[in-house]
């Protein structure tokens, strides 16, 4: 057989035309076989022993160039911010790098439980922000970049010097410094799969606590060991105003009802229904610039309207910063417009 | 209403001209005679207080026409997808303020104050995204198996929905559900502190039919990796064990409908009695493998910080737990006497078999009764006859699964565990009752 033909049924095969290709031939004519680039396009995740990891190599220098431009935003340029996420970086030292268990989850040194704190294993960091991250824009970062990212952020943690090469090969060495190597146990009873002695990993269901369901003068007294906090009383709204109107009970008024409240402007509204909100703030930056913001900079613009209802529906980059603001294509034309006017006029209730 | 218009002497067509031109004049008029009548009545409320009016010749919703009594409704579909009434607007999801930074990794809560039975309207199913909801071209939609298997495998949607279904209905609960709780009390309402759960009746396929058309090796794969398709690509790892079971299901169907986006649409991974984010969404593929993948939620979170240090990793499994919904925190009783408490008992380990109920803060407890279904790791309703005295009252309810197991306290989960746990905290909840009828958040030990 000539190549070509060969590759005429490999094809069929593939589209599943060809006799059962499953080994399971009950359910006929359901699924095919999946063709070695699928799979190859798919199939991306890397587990605790690097399989899965693609060769490739980056460093902490080139890694905070990337940083810089496409993570920092978010994450702070140390990897430090609390404003989008919890921090990335801090919290351990050179001696939990020796002993692989983080101190500061002992002793409580540390504010926060940052994730170079708690991640046990250097392929989770590799698989997930190739994965998922930049959170804008998931799946556009190549192998080399992973890796520089990676040797970033284990630097500014001090696990690995400015200039190591971060490899498929060398990462088996920094797998053996990680801050928190040594700080998991699966000797549980929530690992719903078979016990560590039968090849599963937890210890079988057994339960940490044993309570007894006693029934009639079951102790002396009761303490109270907490209550909701005068600060917290209003924090969740009104509410009155989130329980049914009818029935056995009412819900407790704790601020002011809605109707009360400044009438509510339709274009928040739609710029909430739209997502919008989610990265813009009216009066505040969150992933993209706030409203305001927006406002000050194209006063007086001659096209300002056309200019922006452009960028709202095809997207843009740069003006602003590196994070992207992906194309808002679930709008009518009618509806950005509006929207844009709206945000133009400072985004004043109308 | 006759059809047949013998005035006219012709068939008239329904439902349109429905009524005849005099007819309509006599609705307008009749419609001028309430607005006239409400207006006199309201002056008259004006001048002498409704209560008295009541009491000297009865109800007023009773003794006046009310408005949908004397009108004519709405047509069918004019919704054509039914809506609740204007009356239940305050029962939607909501998110905690101040929980998470961005809507796109964060949280929004089931009202469960407002619930009845077991099932969670689809609309109000609660909401946990780690980069955002999509909603899929179900046609563009595919599921790869791979990995430790003969053959590497893809089914379209069309493939998916064409196998044999079952349907089942099971709870899905945040591993975090209660987690601001774990130190002391933080939230005011049943909503924030219990609403990430949910329960639906799902329908799909087994995982394990999928697995066997891939000749999957079950002898090394004990594990297998469930991956999303949208931009977090959630991935987590879930034991051979439970997929053997036959209760993983590869589900495209919730309480009659296709899954609605925010909670998978078009296809998830059902994994009874496991926290929900095991339950991949927008699942796009499942590997079969010889040792767990340590992703980034359960290497990073979903661990179970223990006070010695240590992070217990893999915890999967949802406890037996228990709340009482009405009356529950942010709730005013109206009055004193007779109420009925309600509230949802689950477990992740099988099927609720009682449920007591302490109105003294768990000096004494009663047992209530379990309403009908009471399914292995589905949601389970109970409710108990309660007469309130006017006198303050703690209220706590305590449930037992078919293990034997039985839902701690505060202080018994404590002495474990700690506080800075984050996940898998199933402590019994109370709900102080004062006076006035206020019903606040506590915590007893
Ligand atoms: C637009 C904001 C944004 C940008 C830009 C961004 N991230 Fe993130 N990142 C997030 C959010 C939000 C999360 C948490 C996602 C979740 O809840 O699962 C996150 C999570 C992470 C985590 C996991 C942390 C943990 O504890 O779970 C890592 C590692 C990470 N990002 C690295 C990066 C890198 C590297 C880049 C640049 C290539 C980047 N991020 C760019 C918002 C961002
Ligand atoms: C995923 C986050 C995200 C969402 C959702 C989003 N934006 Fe943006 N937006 C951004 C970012 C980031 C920028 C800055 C882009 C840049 O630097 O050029 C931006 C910029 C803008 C600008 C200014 C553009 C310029 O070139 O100066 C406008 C106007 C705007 N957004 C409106 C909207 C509207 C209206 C919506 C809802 C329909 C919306 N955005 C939704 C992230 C977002």
């Amino acid at each position: 057989m000539s190549r070509f033909s060969k590759t005429l049924i490999a094809l069929a095969l593939a589209v599943g035309t060809a006799a059962p290709v499953l080994a399971f031939d009950r359910y006929q004519g359901i699924g095919r076989a999946a063709t070695a680039a699928e799979v190859q396009a798919w199939d991306i995740d890397v587990r605790p022993d690097f399989a899965g990891l693609p060769k490739g190599s980056g460093d902490a220098i080139r890694g905070m160039d990337i940083w810089e431009a496409q993570c920092a935003s978010c994450h702070g340029y140390f990897a430090e911010s609390n404003e989008v996420f919890t921090p990335l970086v801090g919290g351990t030292t050179p001696a939990d790098i020796d002993s692989g268990r983080v101190a500061a989850l002992i002793n409580d040194s540390f504010p926060q439980r940052t994730t170079m704190m708690k991640v046990p294993t250097v392929s989770t960091l590799w698989d997930y922000i190739n994965r998922a991250m930049p959170w804008t824009a998931p799946k556009s970062l190549s192998a080399d970049e992973v890796y520089s990212l990676v040797a970033f952020l284990l630097n500014l943690a001090e696990v690995i010097p400015d200039d190591f090469e971060l490899n498929q090969d060398s990462i088996r060495e920094v797998q053996q410094r990680m801050p928190n190597r040594n700080g998991m146990t699966t000797d549980h009873g929530m690992w719903p799969g078979a016990p560590a002695s039968k090849g599963g990993i937890g210890n079988g269901g057994r339960p940490d606590v044993r309570a007894t369901a006693c029934m009639k003068d079951c102790k002396r007294e009761v303490v109270l060991a907490s209550a909701l906090p005068e600060h917290a009383q209003d924090a969740h709204g009104n509410l009155a105003e989130q329980n049914r109107p009818v029935g056995g009970v009412r819900g407790v008024q704790t601020g002011p009802s809605t109707a009360e409240q400044a009438p509510a402007d339709p274009l928040l509204a739609l710029a909430t229904e739209k997502g919008c909100m989610a990265c813009h703030g009216v009066a505040s930056k969150i992933i993209g610039p706030g409203y305001n913001e927006i406002a000050a900079r194209y006063r007086d613009q001659a096209g300002a309207q056309a200019l922006l209802v452009g960028k709202v529906k095809g997207g843009g980059q740069g003006t602003w910063g590196a994070i992207p603001m992906p194309p808002q294509s679930h709008l009518a034309d009618e509806e950005i417009d509006q929207l844009v006017r709206w945000i133009l006029s400072g985004a004043k209730a109308q | 209403m006759a059809l047949t218009d013998a005035r006219l002497g012709r068939v008239r067509p329904a439902p349109e001209n429905f009524l005849s031109d005099e007819q309509i004049q006599s609705v307008k008029e009749g419609r001028r005679d309430f607005l006239r009548k409400a207006f006199i009545a309201a002056s008259a409320a004006a001048a002498a207080p409704a209560v008295a009016h009541a009491q000297s010749a009865g109800d007023p919703a009773i003794l006046e026409l009310q408005p949908w009594s004397t009108m004519l409704g709405k047509p069918v579909a004019a919704n054509p997808y039914g809506m609740p009434s204007m009356y239940e607007r305050n029962l939607v999801r909501r998110e905690s303020p101040g929980l998470t930074r961005v809507g796109g990794s964060s949280v929004a809560f089931t009202p469960l104050q407002g619930l009845f039975g077991i099932i969670t309207p689809s609309g109000l199913h609660f909401e946990r995204h780690h980069q955002g909801w999509v909603d899929i071209d179900p046609n563009k939609h595919r599921l790869m198996i791979n990995g430790l298997v003969k053959t590497d495998a893809v089914f379209t949607m069309d493939d998916i929905m064409r196998l044999p279904s079952v349907s089942r209905i099971h709870f899905i609960e945040c591993g975090a559900n209660t987690g601001m709780e774990w130190g002391n009390v933080a939230v005011p309402t049943v909503q924030y502190s219990h609403g990430m759960i949910s329960c639906s009746e799902f329908t799909g396929v087994p995982l394990k039919a999928i697995l066997d058309m891939c000749g999957a090796d079950y002898r090394k794969g004990r594990f297998i990796l469930a991956e999303g398709a949208d931009g977090s690509s959630m991935t987590r790892t879930i034991p051979m064990e439970m997929v053997e079971s036959g209760e993983v299901l590869v589900a495209y169907g919730m309480n009659g409908e296709m899954l609605r986006p925010e909670n998978g649409y078009p296809l998830r991974l059902v994994v009874p009695g496991v926290q929900g984010v095991s339950w991949v969404k927008w699942l796009r593929r499942i590997e079969v493998g010889d040792m767990p993948w340590a992703t980034k939620d359960e290497a990073v979170h979903y661990i179970d910080l223990m006070p010695d240090g240590l992070h217990r990793q893999y915890s999967s499994i949802q406890e037996c737990k228990s709340v009482i919904t009405t009356p529950s925190g942010g709730q005013t009783l109206l009055d004193k006497g007779f109420y009925n408490v309600s509230g949802l008992a689950w477990s992740g380990r099988g099927k609720i078999t009682r449920v007591d109920v302490s109105t003294d803060g768990g000096i004494n407890w009663r047992t209530a009764r379990l309403e009908t279904p009471v399914l292995s790791k589905a949601l389970t309703r109970f409710n108990i006859d309660w007469v309130w005295d006017g006198k303050p009252a703690i209220l706590q309810s305590r449930a037992m699964d078919d293990t034997g197991y039985v839902q701690p306290s505060y202080g018994q989960l404590r002495a474990v565990r700690g506080t800075k746990s984050i996940y898998h905290n199933n402590a019994i909840q109370s709900w102080k009752v004062v006076e006035s009828g206020e019903v606040s958040n506590v915590q007893v030990l």
